[in-house]
């Protein structure tokens, strides 16, 4: 996948699990919480929206790199055969 | 017969615009079914019907704002359908609504999807509640269907137009609490709970999970508040008209915060004798469809208690006041490093600052100390949770 297709992979998950900010411009910098109020269960439940589109495992520990869109991309891209 | 009335969804509700029947003269209803949509303050709620029978008349049509109490439908009870209304003995059998087949928010009704077929969850919901077969969707470019592929349906309509209004809720909720500030006289007790053994415990436990059965801290901390309010009967339950009635159960409802400024607490049942990945399952299920505005009556009604949780990255702690006719509250500031002597040595320990406000009608610092003491006790063993 190019990054272009992550990136609009990553956005869908997010307003999949906040569909009231559906729509909204990302700024790939800053964090979901920070720009959404995206909370915990919000963001486990991102995280398992990026599992399931894309198999990838995501561990406890590698939540600290999901927490912007670009470190998401760069995460899957990574991840990703 | 039965008159069906507009209920009390709080205790600042005075009336209400029904939205929506979701049932027709005819329908057989049980106990629990979601019979109407109504639009109050704080968004929109599914009325549940609390009597099983045939609906009779309808009496107030869509769009008609009405007080709590006006009558706006008749049931005819079981006993009475055979003599009245012999026609409608073959009502159709009533479909089970998709959100009762969902445990996570995130488990959706698959059985009629192929494993081939790539659908976001959120799309696959909305499909669902729209009736839609996902088969039937075009994907989008990259091959998914996602929400931009299913049409729109009347929950989305519902989100922003009859579902949330927040400066309406905003009132709401300053009603409440100048009703609370006003009337109950409050007393707060504040307790730094050691709550490393809960996030070990989290720890090991998310590490051996798949993915959606990962636990967040609010399931075992509600737990544990929950068992630990037990313990305390003068904490938990409705304080009306000078007589305080304890409850058995306690129904906790949990301050969800909206985006945008709102905030709603609706109720879990019986938040004492579920297991902590029920309550997982519950909450998971619970704050999306608080934030989409879409709780059921009860869920507004129903609660004992609140619990009002800040949340990782939050403030220490919190001050709340009491939902009437509650007669207390539960906060919990984040969960931070702090220094904390163990034996004789100072260690970094993971603290959550708990308060408990009291009704001090009902009960005093004791019972709150009481509480907390136990709380404390209870999360240090998070898996006998």
């Amino acid at each position: 996948m190019t990054d272009a297709e992550l990136s609009d992979l990553v956005a869908r998950s997010l307003y999949a699990v906040a569909p009231d900010v559906e729509g909204e411009p990302i700024d790939p910098n800053k964090s979901f919480r920070a720009q959404f109020e995206i909370d915990s269960m919000d963001f486990l439940n991102f995280v398992i929206g990026l599992h399931k589109a894309t198999g990838v495992e995501i561990l406890e520990q590698d939540y600290p790199d999901l927490q912007t869109l670009s470190g998401a991309v760069a995460f899957l891209r990574q991840r990703l055969p | 017969m039965i008159e069906f009335k507009m209920p009390s969804l709080g205790a600042d509700m005075e009336a209400a615009t029904l939205v929506e029947w979701f049932k027709a003269p005819g329908d057989r209803v049980e106990r629990g079914d979601i019979i109407a949509l109504v639009e109050t303050q704080k968004g929109a709620i599914e009325i549940e019907v609390f009597n099983e029978g045939i609906i009779g008349e309808q009496r107030i049509q869509p769009g008609r704002k009405v007080p709590v109490g006006t009558v706006l439908a008749t049931i005819v009870g079981p006993a009475e359908e055979e003599a009245s209304i012999p026609a409608v003995k073959t009502t159709k059998p009533v479909e089970p609504r998709p959100q009762e087949r969902l445990t996570r928010a995130e488990e959706a009704p698959a059985p009629a999807t192929p494993p081939s077929l790539r659908i976001t969850p959120a799309a696959r919901r909305r499909a669902a509640a729209l009736g839609i077969s996902p088969e039937s969707l075009a994907p989008g470019s990259d091959g998914i269907i996602g929400l931009a592929q299913v049409p729109t349906g009347p929950e989305r309509a519902h989100r922003r137009g009859a579902g949330l209004d927040l400066d309406e809720m905003r009132k709401a909720i300053g009603a409440a609490m100048v009703r609370s500030h006003r009337d109950i006289p409050h007393y707060w007790v504040m307790h730094a709970i050691d709550a490393t053994p809960l996030f070990e415990w989290l720890e090991t436990q998310n590490a051996i999970r798949p993915m959606e059965r990962r636990l967040l801290y609010i399931a075992p901390l509600m737990k544990a508040v929950a068992l630990a309010l037990k313990q305390v009967p003068e904490l938990n339950g409705h304080y009306k008209d000078g007589v305080f009635r304890p409850s058995p159960a306690v129904h906790m409802g949990l301050a969800t915060a909206l985006r945008g400024g709102g905030l709603i607490a609706p109720a879990i049942r019986d938040a004492d004798s579920r297991t902590v990945d029920e309550l997982m399952d519950v909450i998971a299920e619970l704050v999306p469809r608080a934030r989409l505005g879409r709780l059921r009556s009860s869920e507004m009604t129903d609660g004992t208690v609140t619990l009002s949780n800040l949340g990782e990255g939050n403030a220490d702690s919190v001050f709340p006041l009491i939902y009437p006719n509650q007669v207390a509250i539960v906060g919990c500031g984040t969960a931070c490093p702090r220094p904390w002597v163990v034996g004789n040595a100072v260690a970094i320990r993971q603290v959550i600052q708990v308060t408990l406000a009291g009704d001090h009608r009902v009960s005093h610092g004791r019972h709150a100390a009481q509480f907390l003491t136990r709380l404390s006790e209870l999360l240090a063993h998070p898996e006998g949770l």
